[in-house]
């Protein structure tokens, strides 16, 4: 089977920059991201992760000076390309930010969200997908008594974690996670990367992180980056142990960045 | 050194101790001054409010309890002709034309406000930030005299000739104060619309919701709240002017049949009668009843204004 060989690459990046008006915030990136693995972005803060993981779904899109060039290849699709339906990327490209921001509707509402503006009418069809994503998202239990209640009576953690079962319920194939636990506590950071590592599973991830100890912890592969350059990606465990470049090496030992 | 101070401690804390014990004078007398400043002026305010509150209550509640008009019959009796025989206090018509026109005018202003403060935050922020909201604001400080006359002069030929109608009219009413009260509603509005935190919109985007669905259920939706209090500020508003409506209206105590008909307002009452009546007669203290209700509308207002400032803050 397909699946299981290492080769299975679905997000492949080649080339890519990204500008700021003049400024050039990502350097010539190619990539290669494994279906159904995680990969962990790191770097020194303003080095471009989140640039190149918010292009990754095309929310660069919304920032008007942006501007992306080489290719980005999701499943054999260039997303970039004008056949594209920029909503229907994006609900296979689902997206999680730094700071939690759930809507001010309920917690069901929140949930089911995206479903509805995906054509899922069927009231009972609904009430099981955001059972299922919330399940997902190792919430259901903290707030299957009060799912009427606002989202915004909901702990920090607890709101994150909402957030990633809104993204769950589009049923989406890659999540992006930009930072997703950097404002949080310990305990729901642990909830949180226990979560990563059951969602490998089923979906793809990308996460941005500052937490060196979180990257290795949760992720198979890691890019390290450095001035909106891609230094190095490898296997986790290389990264961290033997890397190749002499940048990455001082900056996992904690020299700089 | 010995700047003991009883019961707290020893010479080694008393520098610190007497720190925290003294009193700098000048900050002392200058929160005095200040503290004894504002509730002066907070008294003053609350006794002018009082009096004006009383005094209106008690010139209108006369009619009731001095004239011996029937409260139910005041409220309720279309027939309004003070100067007959019998006098006949029906204010029914006015306070229907009242609400009739605010009606009218926050029907045709809300989505017209709210639809351009949606265009000026989400569709063409620079142009709307730069161009229409100084604009839009500056038109807030137009005086309703000049709104009435604009009514007057386009609106009220302009119905005539469409509809083979008097022209004063329910209809040119609703229109002036629409036309007043937009630049209210959309100015606060906007305000609401713009407190929605981007990251919900980026929320929803990145959800795969397009644009106007982003709007529609994001941005509005949370903005809810904030769009009503504009439409109930802008509805206080045309409640209480008397001016521009009086001169479109018609002022007559007919009950209207339709949005063509002349009708009359509380406000509109007043200010026309006022001039025919002598202090004290039961006339003058009909108007005053009139007067007691727009006071009591307003109250009901800024209930509403209150509970959905409370809304806001609760979600
Ligand atoms: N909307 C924007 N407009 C202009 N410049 C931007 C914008 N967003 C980011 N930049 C610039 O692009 C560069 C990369 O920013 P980016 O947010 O991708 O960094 P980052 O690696 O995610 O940093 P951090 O770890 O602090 O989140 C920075 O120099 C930043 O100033
Ligand atoms: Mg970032």
């Amino acid at each position: 089977m397909s699946v299981l060989t290492m080769q299975d690459t679905i997000i492949k990046t080649n080339n890519v920059s990204v500008y700021y008006g003049e400024k050039q915030a990502v350097k010539n990136i190619s990539m290669d991201i494994e279906r159904n693995s995680v990969t962990a972005f790191i770097g020194p803060s303003g080095c471009g992760k989140s640039t190149l993981l918010r292009s990754l779904n095309r929310m660069n899109d919304l920032v008007p000076s942006c501007r992306v060039t080489g290719s980005i290849v999701v499943d054999g699709i260039d997303i970039n390309s004008e056949q594209v339906n920029i909503e229907s990327l994006r609900q296979i490209v689902g997206m999680v930010f730094q700071r939690a921001n759930p809507f001010f509707k309920s917690i069901y509402e929140n949930i089911a969200f995206a479903p509805r503006f995906h054509g899922m009418t069927d009231r009972r069809e609904l009430d099981e997908l955001v059972e299922t994503s919330l399940r997902k998202a190792a919430l259901w239990d903290e707030v299957k008594d009060r799912l009427r209640d606002s989202a915004l009576s909901l702990s920090g953690g607890q709101q994150q974690r909402l957030c990633i079962a809104r993204a769950i319920a589009m049923q989406p194939t890659i999540l992006l996670l930009d930072e997703p636990a950097s404002a949080l506590d310990p305990i729901s950071t642990m909830k949180i990367e226990e979560l990563v590592m059951q969602l490998k599973e089923e979906y793809t991830i990308v996460i941005v992180t500052h937490n060196l100890h979180q990257a290795a912890r949760i992720s198979d592969k890691t890019a390290f980056f450095l001035l909106g350059e891609l230094i190095e990606m490898d296997e986790t465990g290389k990264i961290f142990t033997s890397p190749e470049n002499d940048k990455t090496e001082a900056y996992i030992s904690g020299r700089f960045g | 050194m010995n700047h003991r101070i009883e019961g707290v401690g020893t010479n080694r804390q008393s520098l610190i101790a007497r720190k925290m014990l003294t009193y700098n004078k000048r900050q002392f007398t200058e929160n005095m001054t200040g503290r004894t400043i504002a509730m002066l002026c907070a008294a003053l305010l609350v006794i002018v409010v009082l009096s004006i509150t009383y005094f209106i209550a008690s010139k209108g509640l006369s009619t009731f309890f001095v004239d011996g008009v029937s409260i139910s019959e005041f409220l309720t009796q279309v027939k309004w002709d003070p100067e007959g025989e019998p006098a006949l206090y029906g204010v029914f018509p006015f306070i229907l034309g009242s609400f009739l026109v605010t009606a009218l005018a926050a029907v045709i202003a809300a989505p017209l406000g709210i639809g351009a403060a949606i265009f000026m935050t989400e569709i063409f922020p620079g142009f709307g930030k730069k161009v229409l909201k100084p604009v839009i604001e500056l038109l807030v400080g137009i005086p309703s005299v000049v709104y009435g006359y604009v009514g007057l002069t386009l609106l009220v030929p302009f119905i005539r000739e469409q509809f083979d109608v008097l022209g004063f009219s329910l209809l040119a009413g609703g229109l002036v104060l629409a036309l007043m009260i937009l630049p209210t509603i959309t100015s606060v509005a906007t305000d609401a619309i713009e407190a929605v935190p981007q990251d919900l919109r980026n929320a929803s985007l990145a959800l795969g919701a397009t644009r106007w669905q982003t709007i529609w259920n994001v941005v509005l939706h949370s903005a809810l709240p904030g769009c009503l209090t504009a439409v109930v500020l802008g509805m206080a508003r045309a409640f209480g002017e008397a001016l521009a409506v009086q001169m479109v209206i018609g002022n007559t105590t007919k009950l209207p049949g339709s949005l063509l008909d002349p009708i009359s307002t509380l406000t509109s009452g007043i200010t026309l009668n006022m001039g025919n009546t002598i202090q004290g007669t039961p006339y003058n203290n009909a108007l005053w009843s009139m007067a007691l209700l727009l006071l009591l509308m307003s109250f009901v207002f800024i209930m509403i204004l209150r509970f959905l400032g409370r809304k806001r803050l609760v979600k």
